[in-house]
């Protein structure tokens, strides 16, 4: 096991885990401020990776289809929490799985209606398509490279967002206490329409940026979705830093297991058995990193505030 | 409450009659619907334990399904290839006995429920839903990646396990078997449902606290009904499998669980005939809008929205009032 390879790998799961993180970030926020539980986060992504699809198909832009990915989830978003969503913030859960569990059924067969179930295809842009040098002499995907740093950037706008701007003051004090923000005269309904707007619109994107190393297919938002989960839970709900650091956490484990799990077999197995346990241990590592986590903290490791 | 009574039987009565009538005028492919519906109000029945009784929103139930499921294709492989299932320390051999299979899936499952609700039920709420479904998809990732029961592909099984000597590969002889055995797990969870635990759960639903104050803890109640309900599910999932005579990862992915939880809201959640008419609808929907049409499930979200946001208590809230029975 070469050094080099273990930074790819590493850098694989580091990009992975800020990819999830936008899309946690969104899921965390609309619980914590909504006290929603969205099972149609993925289609949003989904959404977001096929406007962005259809717009580089047209016009050949990789960053107007970036653009075209936030807009159509967040234009997706308004309208899904105005018609639907905005009915759900007072009913117990079991009624918000449900609905948006109805929701994902009518965003993926309508979507398979409109593209058909052939995977589409969104190039990543010429300017990101080699690779870069980095030290050490690794070689390493400029594409994937970009996507650490905006995943970062994106992190960071939030972060800052939420901590200095009005609109963050909002979203905390509403994470805190619903009913008072809008007797502080808050136009509640409102805020809540951004909230969403803004999550659908950070998982429209994640949709996108993935697109371009994944196909974009129907039914490709909910395995994220779950890991999303698996994030949050480890994080803890409705707290950023937590869905950052979970989400982290998770691309490595599941990025590294991958790799790592079989090798380690490997030392005391025949090649062909430690590769088939290797992976099947891998591709439950994260479940288990859950159960851990659960084990020792049941609200998450920051969780507790908000429950 | 009369009213609901009315319901059960006719619903019982119904699910008889239509594959009967289907048996006379020859189509066996009625049958095997009905079959399917029954099995999986099975599953249903089973998911409402927790979900209807205890307010446990699981949605890792297909983990349950999908491991009955194996039971029977893994014991039903290495009978069907005369290869042991385990030769150290003890040999076990595969088996096409329905009985032996249908305790294995029980007890496979009733073993995973633990395990899973022991972890699952150290938190409430929104994190249990997202664990649940964690889980479950944690089953399923496991069974895609492990190559010697097929994987991805599954495995099938080229003839019927056997039960008392009976032809199961006849479709009215299998609808009977499952038809039996939902009267069964029917009569076993309405009995469960009056005893002084399903009423404690059920307060240990409303209250934990007060539950809690009167000396019973909320937390092993909450355990018993997750356990048993996986035992019923696993034990659909296990007679799923036979019916097809297939099993695959699509039977632990997260759209079935979804989906038993559609019958079970689709029906009426905390009444125990519930979920046989939500699977029953369920069944009649697939068939009749998938004729309609392939994009069949654009209705069936909007029918479900249409439950969720405006009646609440499915069939059974419709026809017999809000009131959850107390009997």
């Amino acid at each position: 096991m070469s050094l080099i390879l273990l930074v790819e790998q590493a850098l694989n799961g580091l990009q992975l885990g800020v990819m999830l993180f936008l899309m946690a970030a969104g899921l965390t926020l609309i619980f914590g401020v909504m006290g929603l539980i969205n099972l149609a986060h993925g289609s949003l992504y989904m959404v977001g990776a096929f406007a962005a699809a259809a717009v580089a198909g047209l016009t050949g832009s990789f960053l107007l289809a970036l653009v075209a990915s936030l807009a159509a989830a967040a234009l997706a978003g308004v309208i899904v929490e105005i018609t639907v969503i905005r009915r759900l913030y007072d009913r117990d859960h079991l009624d918000q799985v449900l609905a948006t569990f109805a929701l994902i059924l009518i965003f993926s067969e309508g979507t398979r209606w409109l593209y058909g179930s052939v995977p589409l295809y969104l190039d990543r842009p010429e300017w990101l398509s080699g690779t870069v040098t980095l030290p050490l002499g690794i070689e390493y995907s400029a594409y994937r490279l970009a996507l650490i740093g905006a995943g970062l950037a994106v992190a960071a706008g939030l972060f800052w967002m939420i901590a200095r701007t009005r609109l963050g003051i909002q979203i905390r004090a509403g994470e805190n206490d619903r009913e008072m923000i809008g007797a502080l005269g808050v136009n509640i309904s409102g805020l809540y329409t951004l909230v969403f707007a803004l999550g659908s619109a950070l998982a429209g994107l994640a949709g996108a940026l993935i697109g371009a190393i994944q196909s974009v297919q129907v039914g490709m938002g909910e395995p994220v979705l779950i890991l999303a989960f698996v994030v949050i839970v480890i994080g803890g709900i409705g707290s950023i830093k937590g869905a950052l650091v979970g989400a982290i956490l998770v691309g490595m484990t599941d990025t590294l297991g991958r790799v790592l799990l079989p090798q380690a077999f490997a030392l005391f197995m025949d090649a062909s058995s430690a590769t088939t346990a290797g992976s099947a241990l891998a591709s439950m590592a994260i479940y288990l990193l859950m159960a851990g986590v659960l084990l020792f903290r049941p609200k998450g490791l920051f969780g507790g505030a908000t429950a | 409450m009369r009213r609901e009574r009315v319901l059960n039987a006719a619903l019982l009565l119904g699910l008889l009659a239509i594959p009967l009538w289907a048996w006379i005028v020859d189509e066996p492919f009625t049958i095997t619907l009905v079959t399917r519906a029954v099995i999986l109000a099975i599953a249903g029945i089973g998911l409402n334990v927790a979900l209807g009784l205890g307010g446990l929103v699981s949605l890792g139930h297909a983990a349950f399904f999908g491991l009955g499921g194996y039971a029977m294709g893994i014991l039903a492989y290495h009978a069907q290839t005369y290869t042991p299932l385990i030769e150290m320390p003890l040999l076990i051999e595969g088996t096409k006995s329905m009985p032996v299979i249908w305790l294995v899936a029980i007890a496979v499952s009733a073993l995973a429920a633990l395990a899973i609700g022991a972890l699952s039920l150290r938190t409430t709420g929104v994190y249990f839903i997202m664990i649940t479904l964690a889980f479950g998809q944690m089953f399923y990732y496991f069974a895609i990646s492990w190559p010697a029961y097929g994987g991805e592909d599954g495995l099938s099984i080229y003839v019927r396990n056997g039960v008392a000597g009976l032809n199961t590969m006849d479709p009215l002889t299998f609808f009977a078997i499952c038809y039996a055995l939902l009267l069964l797990v029917l009569f076993i969870v309405s009995r469960l449902a009056a005893s002084p635990f399903g009423l404690m759960l059920g307060a240990a639903r409303q209250n934990p606290a007060r539950v809690e104050a009167v000396g019973q803890a909320p937390y092993r109640l909450y355990l018993t009904a997750f356990v048993i309900s996986g035992a019923i599910t696993g034990l659909a999932g296990a007679l799923f499998a036979d019916l097809n005579r297939f099993v695959s990862p699509v039977m632990l992915s997260w759209q079935t669980s979804g989906e038993i939880m559609v019958f079970v809201i689709l029906g009426g959640v905390g009444r125990v005939f519930g979920p046989v008419a939500g699977a029953a609808l369920f069944i009649a929907l697939e068939h009749w809008l998938g004729g309609l049409s392939d994009y069949w499930h654009i209705y069936l979200g909007a029918i479900l929205l249409g439950v969720v946001l405006f009646a609440r208590g499915g069939i059974y809230g419709l026809i017999a009032g809000r009131e959850v029975a107390h009997d």
